[in-house]
């Protein structure tokens, strides 16, 4: 018999706030973090969700008093903070540390600094600073990362290996991701609009969230039902066009949970707005006669956040299924895809058992989390 | 009781040299991993020109799986196996060499054939693309070679039925420096799965 696993405590450091109440009080409000930019991160301006130095550096002067510390290993020790001081574990070779990014401290090679770039630094800085004893665990799995670490210390949990693991994201809007996705034309030039027909691609953005994952029921927000993480075996760069790691991973999930499509109450979805992944989702989706479980994206409020996307979704997702509430799809106007979905277009009240967490990304990842409300 | 698992079979590339199950099946004389690489894609006949296009990263874990699969695996039909990968420096030899194309304004020329290759995990696309493997895939991060983690984790995906063998891989590259150990995970064989067989190994 495998042990239940559940969340127990969750946060997230965006540019729309910096704890979960204040990122709700802005999304009920329909308050975006996308803003225009000018500087020298790129040639033309753009659009993309910062968080400013100065509210990070004041934010972490309240529970530090050294400062040496890159702007992401800041807001990770932020994210992690209150979750950390409210658990009252002592951090024994049971506790697990899950870090997950896509590309880190990148922007130590600006000055060449290699050792500075290894995710295993940042990793042991982060752990440093809460005194986590067993070795860290760092998923680096592009754009799925965030929500494939709950998939992972869910299983570890599961198995007895660890009894809690502490979980932080996070990615940073830099030069070296701004020219890569420009590279690929995948920007946006107006803020990003999830399954959209005049969609055009994505926004990024940064943002930190953490999670605590417990064996322990006290506590519980949500519970862990079953997940997948099938690659689609088609293509590096883009998602099949059948979406079919996506569905496989779904069906994984839910065979595991022993749950139909059609008792999922809402799918927080990946949207990135690019023409190819939104259409592969709707397809995935209708694929599993999922076309009329509300949906949305959340990338209309954050841009995306990468190796962040998945856990800082599956925060606010959670606070969807406890206040029994949908959250609009920000962005959406006229649908985009060539199959129905249910794109969610007005906050409203909803009983949400269960709740579906995706994501897709390079290599032909995808990832399929579902939750259940703890009664 | 769980099911036993065991280590059906075995790759290590490192030194210009490829070794299967022990024995020495490649050598190259010491002349960088460019030549290595290329030598060795002709010498196994591996006939898949993406080839060429792939990152260092990629090519030393899409080369080890090669070895390791070849006839050992029916392309045609559905094969059940996992991928379990990880390494230190992630995409860190790409990412060098992508922040050269960005760093000087007057010549500034970001490629979307190098930026894809800035995730460590892009090395699995390759590899479930070429064999075909529509199944679990993870990338992880560590100091070192975590045999207890990769044991503890491959077991987890063959004991809650999430894949029916695991291919695992530590495939470390950067700057010219490389190691790839990569093993198939498997409820058959005779060598048993577990932490200290793999360091043996992973040592061997």
């Amino acid at each position: 018999m495998l042990r239940e696993v559940f969340i127990s405590g969750t946060n997230c450091i965006t540019p729309i706030g910096f704890d979960v109440a204040a990122n709700i009080d802005n999304i009920v409000n329909g308050i975006s973090g996308i803003e225009k930019h000018e500087n020298n991160l790129m040639q033309n301006p753009y659009y993309a969700a910062v968080i400013r130095d100065s509210e990070v550096n004041t934010a972490f002067a309240k529970i530090a008093s050294e400062d040496n510390y890159t702007k992401l290993e800041k807001l990770m020790i932020l994210a992690l903070y209150p979750i950390v001081s409210q658990a009252k574990s002592d951090f024994g070779v049971k506790t697990a540390f899950l870090l997950s990014t896509t590309k880190g401290n990148i922007t130590a090679l600006q000055d060449s600094n290699i050792e500075n770039a290894q995710l295993t630094t940042l990793a042991k800085t982060v752990a440093g600073f809460f005194g986590f004893k067993a070795e860290s665990i760092v998923v680096s799995n592009a754009c799925v990362s965030g929500i494939l670490a709950v998939s992972i210390a869910k299983r570890l949990i599961q198995a007895n290996v660890y009894d809690e693991a502490f979980i932080v994201s996070g990615d940073l809007v830099s030069e070296f991701v701004l020219s890569g996705f420009n590279s690929f034309q995948a920007m946006s030039d107006l803020p990003c609009k999830p399954y959209s027909k005049n969609r055009t691609g994505v926004s990024l953005g940064e943002a930190t969230a953490a999670v605590l994952m417990t064996s322990d029921k006290k506590n519980a927000k949500v519970k862990i039902l079953g997940d997948g993480s099938i690659n689609d075996a088609n293509h590096i760069s883009g998602p099949s066009r059948t979406g079919e790691g996506l569905f496989r991973s779904i069906e994984s999930a839910l065979k595991e949970a022993n749950v139909k499509p059609n008792q999922v109450d809402y799918i927080s979805a990946h949207g990135t707005a690019t023409p190819f992944n939104d259409e592969m989702e709707a397809i995935a989706f209708n694929r599993l006669e999922m076309g009329n479980v509300p949906v949305n994206s959340l990338k209309g409020y954050y841009g995306h956040t990468l190796g962040a996307s998945g856990l800082l979704e599956t925060v606010i997702g959670i606070e969807s299924v406890l206040r029994n509430r949908l959250f609009v799809s920000l962005g959406f106007d006229e649908i985009g895809v060539s199959q129905p979905i249910n794109v969610i277009s007005k906050n409203e009240d909803k009983e949400i058992n269960y709740f579906l967490k995706t994501a897709s990304g390079f290599g032909g990842c995808n990832t399929a989390v579902l939750f259940e409300k703890v009664k | 009781m769980e099911k036993k698992t065991y280590i059906k079979t075995y790759c290590i590339i490192e030194n210009d040299k490829i070794v299967l199950d022990g024995k020495t099946v490649f050598e190259n004389e010491a002349s960088g991993f460019a030549d290595f690489s290329k030598k060795a894609y002709q010498y196994f006949g591996v006939g898949y020109p993406k080839f060429f296009k792939m990152d260092n990263l990629s090519k030393l874990a899409f080369l080890g799986a090669d070895v390791l699969l070849n006839g050992k695996i029916d392309p045609e039909k559905e094969n059940d196996i996992a991928l379990l990968f990880a390494n230190k420096s992630a995409s860190l030899d790409t990412d060098v060499k992508y922040q050269e194309s960005i760093s000087d304004k007057e010549n500034y020329f970001p490629s979307p054939a190098v930026f894809v290759y800035t995730l460590p995990n892009i090395c699995l696309g390759e590899i479930s693309i070429r064999h075909q493997l529509k199944s679990e895939n993870s990338f992880f991060i560590f100091d070192a070679f975590n045999p207890g983690f990769m044991a503890d984790y491959a077991n987890i995906l063959i004991h809650t039925k999430k894949a029916g063998q695991v291919l695992c891989g530590w495939v470390e590259f950067f700057d010219e420096d490389y190691k790839a150990f990569l093993y198939l995970v498997s409820d058959e064989g005779q060598n048993e799965h577990n932490k200290q067989n793999l360091e043996l190994l992973y040592n061997s």
